[in-house]
């Protein structure tokens, strides 16, 4: 009767599960960096005076949105290969993640873009700068200052979001913990551990995104 | 080569002309059949009641604002909705707002050189060098390092000032640069465009500043309801104002004074 807890288990295949963690980082900072791109890309094409171009994110925004991520990744991994276009467990769980995360990034970004007052664009025409110019020197860093709590608690959700990618065989801690649990049927211990390294990686990253606002974010304002 | 007789020692062509000028937004017409013409060296003052159109009118110059019919042309070059047209225009006219604008991520020293080197091309010692002249003469040369936020709303605006002369412009404009201002940093500021205005800068003033329109303006021009109504020098237009507008505008700014 009763369920004897073994953690040796967990203690026997503790690198496996950092490098697991290692795959978890790897794939969500790759993620981050695509979807920051993405974001900002996709903040400039979504105030632009070409039509089609502003109609495309818009409908691209609401595709990523409105259907699952479980269904996106399958699409990039299992429908595209039909089409002939064959891409690694890695490369689909970077493209997926950073393709999800830049359509929120979008709509995130552009509330910080809103938020900055017409008279900085202005000024910045006025001395002769042009749109882009203006857009990338003068309005997008106090943008992305205004809407960072947001944008790095989208990230962070990517992050915890990159354990679906388990799915298509990706490298990370998921995988790894499925693995492990199925060599061994220690559930209890495997996912308890699992649970607790995924809270110490998103502690981590609220650190580390800290850290990097401290540094970029710092000027003073009123 | 045309002359204005209302500006002094100036033969060339004057360094504006806008004629016949028209802006609507939307329904609402702003600007009615606005010619105005600016020699060289010469200091204007835009005045009238809120909404006359007076900051609409500068705006057109530097195209932050466009104009359905009319011409507006600045130093021979023709403001049209032509991006190269604007793009040469712009880098001729220095602007300086109610509300200073300035860049809230970048030094002092970093806003004032953006632009030289983002627009004009220059290196950055040389871009450098000119922001350090400029802010010396706005007496705010100390302050290169800190941020907007941590100066005073005067200090910011002599910044502002700095900014656009480092373009080194043919024309500023301004448009109520003190009004934003609390009462005791306007003298700072007025003193700052005193100083440029000695210097023979050409500008453009939209501003109730009446002492500082006695003391610099070759020109007082007075608008209400888009239109240019009266155009006269200082003296004549605080004395003897013609239009029953300009009058009643006169009285009741010059009772609060």
């Amino acid at each position: 009767m009763g369920y004897q807890m073994d953690f040796s288990v967990v203690f026997d295949h503790f690198p496996q599960l950092l490098w697991g963690c290692l795959g978890t980082l790897g794939l969500s900072f790759a993620g981050m960096i695509l979807a920051l791109v993405i974001g900002v890309l996709g903040v400039m094409a979504r105030g632009s005076q070409i039509g089609w171009l502003r109609r495309l994110v818009i409908a691209f925004i609401e595709i990523i949105r409105n259907t699952p991520f479980l269904v996106q990744i399958f699409f990039l991994y299992f429908a595209l290969p039909q089409l002939g276009l064959k891409l690694n467990p890695t490369v689909t769980a970077i493209i997926a993640l950073g393709v999800n995360g830049g359509a929120y990034a979008i709509e995130i970004i552009r509330g910080g873009v809103q938020s900055i007052h017409r008279g900085q664009v202005e000024a910045g025409f006025a001395l002769g700068l042009h749109k882009t110019q203006v857009f990338r020197l003068i309005v997008l860093k106090p943008a992305l200052r205004a809407i960072y709590p947001s944008l790095t608690g989208q990230f962070i959700m990517l992050t915890l979001t990159s354990s679906i990618c388990t799915s298509v065989a990706a490298y990370e801690l998921t995988s790894v913990a499925q693995r492990i649990e199925s060599d061994t049927f220690r559930s209890f211990e495997v996912y308890f551990t699992v649970t607790l390294l995924y809270l110490a990686i998103s502690w981590m990253l609220m650190t580390a995104f800290a850290a990097i606002s401290r540094q970029y974010f710092s000027y003073p304002t009123r | 080569m045309s002359s204005t007789s209302t500006a002094p020692n100036s033969t060339e062509q004057p360094l504006i002309v806008m004629g016949a000028v028209e802006k609507w937004f939307g329904t609402f017409q702003a600007l009615r059949s606005v010619n105005l013409s600016v020699s060289k060296s010469e200091k204007i003052v835009l005045c009238g009641p809120s909404g006359s159109g007076k900051s609409t009118l500068i705006r057109c110059i530097n195209h932050l604002e466009s104009y359905q019919k009319g011409k507006i042309v600045v130093d021979g070059v023709s403001v049209t909705d032509n991006q190269k047209a604007i793009d040469v225009v712009r880098q001729e006219v220095g602007m300086v707002f109610q509300s200073f604008n300035l860049f809230p991520h970048m030094t002092v020293l970093q806003n004032c050189m953006l632009a030289p080197i983002r627009v004009r091309g220059s290196s950055k010692q040389e871009a450098e060098a000119t922001a350090r002249r400029y802010l010396d003469r706005v007496h705010i040369g100390n302050q290169a390092d800190k941020y907007p936020a941590q100066l005073s709303g005067g200090q910011q605006q002599r910044v502002a000032i700095a900014r656009a002369l480092c373009m080194q412009p043919k024309v500023m404009l301004f448009d109520e640069p003190t009004s934003a201002l609390d009462p005791e940093m306007v003298k700072e500021v007025l003193d700052t465009m005193i100083g440029l205005a000695q210097d023979g800068m050409t500008m453009i003033c939209v501003t109730h500043e009446m002492g500082f329109a006695r003391q610099v303006a070759d020109r007082v021009i007075f608008m209400a309801d888009g239109m240019i109504l009266e155009e006269a020098p200082p003296e004549t237009f605080f004395k003897s104002p013609n239009h029953p507008r300009a009058k009643q505008f006169l009285g009741e700014i010059l009772a609060h004074h």
